[in-house]
């Protein structure tokens, strides 16, 4: 086939284009021949397929998606907002911090370990073309039920992938979350999430100015991979009947990654850097049309420099390939010699493909041959948006009316015990070890805590200790019952697992997981969750600085649970003062802060016990959390408290347990006024946290919670080497432990 | 007795890290003229037992599904008969 160069499009206007296999709806196809005043070429028309696909253009989401602005709390920590490649935070010390979560859903249900590779990869990229130098990985996975086959066949190709290229590249594997659900079947989430650490003069943007200034591509050569990705991949359901729609999958390089992550630093370091953006999804026609439309708009590239793996690729092939380890940066005329010398000596090859010009288009050359010729905001950030229909669910009533509290309660102590014994080794409460053990949690030495901690920190000042720390956290089952508060309650537990180590929370990334935007129910939970989100970041005062949208995450007619997964970044200025989770010390007192009632809905509970879902996700009282927030970092700080769990799913109990096998002693509980044992032990009411207090300090915790309006109930004391609650069993602590730590080996080793 | 030969190899579009490795590899060890490398995995099966349409068609079902990622590998079936003599299937 001849070149379909501009003049040529000009020429045949009527000339059949494959818009619709390339996944552009009728009316989009027409707004690019409005915009172009023509029919578009093959290359533009490639270009816009994939920067509006759902993906890149976040056409349904982004009418929602608005709101983390617009209610953004005002946060002096803020640096760099939405819209770049990361948010960026202020954490004191003249340093920042850039942290952001991504799915790599769709690629890892085809090709498990590459798609997670290549998940860790690109967020790694992201993080990178901040300015900063990636210092820790996190990784919330979802998969289907733990004993169907299936999972057998994703999860530890996922768990490999990202253990395969985070530990190659020097990253620490510090948190993250593995939930199994049947929802997931079919559809796991991989997504994967980085910080990245710098000071603050060394933030980088992705723009493009300065006419003259000219474009390097560096990294890995260009390929045949992942072509199209996101137009097929990340923004269609899949259907069985059409395989051969699937395209090829992106196989990454972590060593090629870390040369990259190196010589970037170092070009950042001699300051040789106008403007930078990483190939992710879409490639080429991203990067070259973000940068060109976030600087002055005009751009002309040399296709036919770009450095290829395989010489047959056609031009748009070129423009489509999501080719891993790549990087375009802007350079000034007078530094492109040292940027050059720098890559050669890193082995990266690095390449001038064209330059930044006066005028607003982005022009591409092929052997001479113009063969696009666009506005570059009209490819980048003025893709379609639509106002997709949304409505509440006619089941929605009827599943919130199925209320948990009516399920059958154990009647004896007996019973009670067992069914401990039953959420403590059911697969989302058992022990993680056998996956995270698969990842280096304690490279680069800096590791202050990782899984099973509330949450993941690291130090990221040798000399004062100064750390941050990070926990993700959703809840499909609460967003299901209740997409509004299902979100609220994912970022209220991140945000309590953050300040259960004593770390301050800042900021709020995350990744918005939903089924097909195109159902109107589904579009309602996402336009819910977004509202709950938005407004409990606004109460908590902790901004979104960025994240990710996953959509079309169904099979057939089935969609996920609306998942949102929430990422919250807190700091502390000593990582010393931490809190664990281990109970340690005989002898020292437990509390209980916060509140109990009876909440049963979307609870562990009644999942393992019942295989139940219905009725309501507990309350959300935001005000609480944060109150609660400050006693645990006050304490934390004051030294009054030895260990912090934050109660979520399993309650109670399931902090006990995890707090007591952590530190390899046991506890002696006692339920308190009010309350009857099987509420205390397993209500997953929202804002509570279980803590050690030694008795030196008791006196000092309680008039610091009364004096602040929280409520601190003693319910045992550290002892003994059971987990026994008063007047209703005893369970030893080995045989928790093999309950608990057995569980998944047996499901998956 | 028969054998019969599985080779694999990445599809061609797919990268190859660790040909790329021992292509870059070669210059620096005097070899030059290689302008690239792509590195597969062969698998020898002893058939027990004849080798007959059936046998073969296990053995593509084995390749397809187990021996191969057909996700990102290609795979050709070989018999080879105990003498070396080696004839397509």
């Amino acid at each position: 086939m001849s070149l379909d160069t501009v003049k040529h499009a000009a020429e045949t206007p009527d000339a059949a284009q494959p818009w619709a296999e390339l996944g552009l709806k009728q009316d989009e196809y027409e707004r690019i021949r409005e915009i172009l005043d023509r029919r578009p070429t093959g290359a533009e028309l490639a270009m816009y397929s994939v920067m509006w696909s759902e993906h890149c253009s976040y056409k349904s989401s982004k009418v929602h998606l608005k709101q983390f602005s617009e209610k953004a709390p005002k946060s002096e920590a803020m640096l760099v907002g939405i819209g770049e490649n990361a948010g960026v935070v202020d954490v004191g010390q003249g340093y920042a911090v850039t942290f952001k979560v991504e799915s790599h859903n769709h690629p890892s249900y085809i090709e498990p370990y590459q798609g997670a590779a290549t998940g860790v990869g690109g967020i790694v990229r992201d993080i990178l073309a901040m300015g900063a130098r990636p210092v820790a990985v996190v990784d919330p996975l979802r998969f289907g039920a733990a004993d169907h086959p299936d999972t057998k066949r994703v999860l530890p190709g996922v768990v490999a992938g990202i253990g395969g290229y985070g530990n190659c590249l020097g990253l620490p594997n510090i948190g993250g979350e593995v939930v199994f659900d049947p929802c997931y079947q079919g559809n796991p989430l991989v997504n994967a999430g980085c910080i990245g650490v710098m000071k603050h003069e060394d933030i980088h943007l992705a723009k493009a100015s300065g006419p003259g200034n000219k474009v390097i591509l560096y990294g890995a050569r260009t390929g045949g991979d992942g072509i199209g990705g996101v137009s097929v991949l990340a923004s269609e359901t899949f259907d069985d009947s059409k395989p051969a729609k699937r395209p090829a999958v992106q196989v990454g390089d972590p060593f090629q990654e870390k040369l990259l992550i190196e010589c970037t630093l170092e070009v950042f370091r001699e300051d040789l850097v106008a403007g930078i953006q990483d190939l992710g999804g879409a490639g080429l026609s991203c990067a070259t049309s973000e940068l060109a439309s976030a600087g002055s708009g005009g751009m002309r590239i040399e296709l036919d420099t770009v450095p290829l793996r395989d010489a047959s690729l056609s031009p748009e092939e070129i423009l489509m390939s999501e080719s891993q380890e790549r990087m375009c940066a802007i350079v000034e005329p007078g530094k492109v010699d040292r940027f050059l010398e720098i890559c050669e000596k890193w082995d990266v090859i690095a390449t001038v493909i064209g330059e930044v010009t006066e005028g607003e288009r982005l022009e591409i050359f092929w052997h001479g041959e113009q063969i696009v010729d666009v506005p570059p905001r009209s490819v980048a950030h003025e893709g379609p948006t639509y106002h997709r229909p949304y409505a509440r669910p006619d089941w929605q009533d009827t599943l919130q009316a199925d209320d948990a509290g009516r399920l059958p309660r154990p009647q004896t102590p007996e019973e009670l015990r067992e069914q401990v014994l039953r959420l403590v080794g059911s697969p989302n409460q058992a022990s993680k070890a056998w996956i995270t053990d698969q990842y280096d949690r304690f490279v680069q030495g800096n590791t202050v805590l990782a899984q099973p901690e509330d949450a993941g920190m690291v130090r990221i000042d040798e000399e004062s200790n100064l750390g941050v720390a990070i926990a993700t956290d959703g809840n499909g089952r609460y967003a299901k019952l209740d997409p509004y508060t299902g979100a609220q309650l994912a970022l209220a537990e991140a945000y309590r697992n953050v300040a259960a180590t004593g770390a301050k929370p800042l900021a709020v990334s995350d990744c918005l997981n939903f089924g097909s935007p195109e159902d109107p129910a589904v579009m309602w939970q996402f336009a819910e969750a977004t509202r709950g989100l938005a407004d409990a970041c606004r109460q908590l005062g902790t901004p979104v600085t960025g994240g990710n949208v996953s959509l079309y995450n169904q099979t057939g007619e089935t969609a996920i649970h609306p998942t949102p997964v929430v990422a919250v970044l807190g700091v502390i200025d000593d990582v010393t003062r931490r809190t664990p989770i281990a109970f340690a010390a005989e002898g020292q007192l437990l509390y209980l802060l916060g509140d109990t009632r009876e909440e049963f809905g979307g609870s562990a509970w009644s999942q393992v016990v019942h295989d139940h879902l219905g009725g309501l996700p507990p309350a959300v009282d935001l005000d609480r959390e944060r109150l609660l927030g400050e006693i645990l970092i006050s304490a934390s700080r004051d030294g009054m408290i030895d260990a912090a769990h934050d109660l979520s799913d399993g309650g109670l109990i399931q902090a006990v347990v995890e707090s007591c096998l952590r530190g390899g002693t046991g506890a002696r509980l006692i339920v308190p006024d009010g309350l009857d044992a099987f509420t205390l032990l397993f209500s997953e009411s929202a804002g509570r946290a279980v803590v050690a207090v030694p008795r030196s300090e008791e006196v000092r915790f309680n008039d610091m919670c009364g004096a602040r309006g929280l409520p601190a109930t003693r319910i045992g004391v550290v002892d003994g080497d059971a987990v026994e609650v008063q007047g209703e069993f005893s369970i030893p602590l080995t045989e928790l432990r093999s309950v608990y730590e057995d569980a998944i080996p047996a499901l998956l080793a | 007795m028969a054998r019969v030969v599985v080779d694999v190899m990445l599809k061609p579009e797919i990268l190859d890290p660790q040909g790329q490795a021992v292509q870059r590899a070669l210059p620096r060890l005097g070899f030059e003229g290689i302008s690239d490398v792509r590195q597969g995995k062969r698998f020898e099966l002893e058939v027990a037992g004849p080798l007959d349409e059936a046998a073969l068609t296990r053995i593509r079902e084995m390749a397809e599904t187990f021996l191969a990622n057909t996700v990102i590998e290609d795979f050709t079936v070989k018999v080879e008969d105990v003498d070396g003599a080696k004839a397509e299937s």
